[in-house]
């Protein structure tokens, strides 16, 4: 645990401070993207409970992290034209903790319905019923045009967190960050439970589960639903930093950014997913300037971890995971 | 055959696989105390009949029963949960994992502990105290910090037969415990084994002639499917259908 744990706390410390000087610098930009790169971050520590430690190859993560990004556009959208919610005749809402609080609810319901039809199949049938629901989803709010269809939403201010002036970049990336960490150290406590335990077997041994007496399916869905919940909230605050919601949230290619960024972290690692994104928008905003193929460059680094270093960024860094507590 | 008060009972099991009677209208039992020994050449359909016994294959006729409870329609985990512990003849552990963290698993499996999420495993003295009484009942107290992948085919054996011991079952359901594990390491486990039987019986699958002769209570034969001959070791050694058919030609 020795060595990971330094470049875990390395990256939290690099994570936290590029900010912070950009803010002494006066470069909000930099803390834009930051902001940003926490936010991925925190989609795919969602991403690795299921593909990481439990295995599950999930190319419709995006129908969360989409759905998290429509709960945040259509209750602030109500919010600020003063009209009902159409269903239930409540009101909209600015308040940050209540759209979580949708968000994370909606992503774990629709986890629950996409595992409880996908998960009895496994390898690349589960990719491909994954990245149907996910099609799905994306085909239904392009062609609704009530959210503003292929055009996406807009919000005209960010919305509110109390005791915080969220249009403050740095007070926003702050508390992104803040959900980040929240969620990682809650992830570490999941992965050394005996859920945790089970989880991880399943993935190396299913018989061995049965012969314990455990169901890998129960397992899996519940690790799905943990998995959706926390992408669907990393959807929301995404699009509170765009202040913009649109399908391309719910597309396929969101679905791969995402494993890219658990897979060029490295999968199973705790950190994994945080050295991913940030090398995802640091590659993103200096290869995007020079040059439009920039995506071909990040196929090359992506080759060279999957052929070369199979515990990506972090097992290039810290070496083998030492499973020991 | 089958009496009552047995722990184990299979009634007219039937297996096919394409043209391929595995399992030929089985029948055996295991009562309190015992160790059963099941025998028969490569191929006999020995793991086909454990895998029906323990869940894993359906079987297309016939019935199992667990404490007089029949279970043929159960699931594996159902069973386990009944207090069938069941040992691969392949092993089947959790390899990135460390040899600690395999028992926990199966200490919380076994107390339906599984679906606690924060506090962590390894810190949990009644997950813990259980299963170092396992490792150092089988020797494995020694590699409990290291992975599953990192052990040798003996430790693996050693391994396999702890994660059964921490279910603390009402039967073992064994196939091959002891194969490639040597002079040494066989005559060690054998030695485990025979004190296993007052805890709880085992049906015992195993080609080491030496370690059955000497371990079993009852022996049944599988040639082909079919059981050919059941009784105690001294009847079977003699038995010339038996000799001719398997000890003869496949013997050690
Ligand atoms: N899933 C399957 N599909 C088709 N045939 C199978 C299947 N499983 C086993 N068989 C066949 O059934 C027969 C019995 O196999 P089984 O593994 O039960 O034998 P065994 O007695 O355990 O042999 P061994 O001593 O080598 O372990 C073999 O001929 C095997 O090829
Ligand atoms: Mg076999």
């Amino acid at each position: 645990m020795g060595r990971e744990r330094i470049v875990n706390a390395a990256l939290a410390v690099l994570l936290l401070g590029v900010p912070l000087w950009a803010h002494w610098a006066g470069e909000p930009f930099t803390i834009t993207l930051a902001t940003r790169a926490a936010i991925l971050a925190l989609a795919g520590v969602g991403l690795n409970l299921a593909l990481g430690t439990g295995g599950l190859v999930s190319l419709g993560h995006a129908v969360f992290f989409g759905l998290g990004g429509y709960a945040m556009g259509i209750l602030a959208h109500h919010a600020q034209t003063f009209t009902p919610l159409p269903l239930w005749d409540l009101p909209g809402t600015k308040s940050m903790p209540v759209i979580w609080l949708v968000a994370i609810t909606g992503g774990a319901l629709m986890a629950a319905l996409i595992g409880a039809l996908s998960l009895r199949s496994s390898g690349v049938y589960f990719i491909m019923l994954t990245l149907a629901f996910g099609q799905m989803c994306f085909y239904f709010a392009v062609s609704s045009p009530t959210y503003g269809g292929e055009d996406g939403l807009s919000i005209w201010v960010r919305n509110g967190f109390p005791g915080l002036n969220t249009l403050d970049p740095l007070q926003f990336f702050l508390l992104a960050y803040a959900v980040l960490m929240a969620v990682i150290w809650a992830m570490a406590r999941i992965k050394a439970s005996p859920f945790g335990l089970a989880l991880a077997a399943a993935r190396q041994s299913p018989a061995r589960l049965d012969a314990v007496g455990a169901r890998p399916f129960r397992l899996r869905l519940v690790a799905f639903v943990i998995s959706g919940a926390v992408t669907a909230l990393a959807g929301a605050l995404f699009a509170d930093l765009n202040r913009f919601v649109s399908p391309s949230m719910l597309s396929w290619q969101t679905s791969g950014e995402l494993i890219v960024i658990v897979v060029l972290g490295g999968v199973a690692r705790l950190y994994g997913p945080v050295a991913g994104a940030i090398l995802l928008v640091t590659l993103e905003h200096y290869l995007g300037g020079i040059s439009e193929y920039w995506q071909i460059a990040l196929g090359a680094a992506l080759l060279a971890v999957v052929l070369f270093a199979r515990g990506g960024l972090i097992g290039a860094l810290a070496g083998r995971p030492v499973a020991h507590d | 055959m089958t009496e009552p008060g047995a722990i184990l009972e299979v009634t007219g099991l039937r297996k096919r696989f394409g043209a391929l009677q595995a399992t030929d209208d089985v029948s055996l039992d295991l009562h309190a105390g015992e160790i059963h020994a099941l025998i028969g050449p490569n191929g006999a359909g020995k793991s086909t009949l454990i895998g029906q016994i323990s869940g894993a294959l359906r079987p297309d006729a016939g019935r199992v029963a667990i404490a007089g409870q029949d279970v043929t329609a159960m699931d594996t985990a159902g069973r386990a949960r009944l207090g069938l512990a069941r040992t691969f003849q392949i092993s089947a552990l959790a390899m990135d994992m460390t040899v600690l963290q395999n028992v926990v698993l199966g200490v919380a499996g076994a107390q339906r502990g599984l679906w606690r999420f924060w506090r962590p495993a390894l810190r949990d003295p009644a997950l813990l105290a259980p299963a170092r009484a396992a490792l150092a009942r089988t020797g494995l107290t020694g590699e409990a910090a290291t992975q599953v992948a990192a052990l040798s085919h003996g430790q693996r054996r050693r391994l396999e037969l702890a994660m059964a011991l921490v279910l603390r079952p009402r039967l073992f359901v064994m196939d091959e415990p002891l194969a490639g594990l040597g002079t040494d390491g066989s005559a060690a486990l054998t030695r485990t084994l025979d004190t296993l039987r007052v805890e709880a019986p085992i049906l015992l699958v195993e080609h080491d002639m030496d370690a059955v002769f000497r371990l079993a209570d009852r022996i049944s034969v599988l040639v082909e499917g079919r059981i050919v001959a059941t009784g105690p070791p001294d009847a079977i050694r003699g038995d010339r259908d038996v000799r001719r058919a398997y000890l003869g030609e496949d013997g050690p």
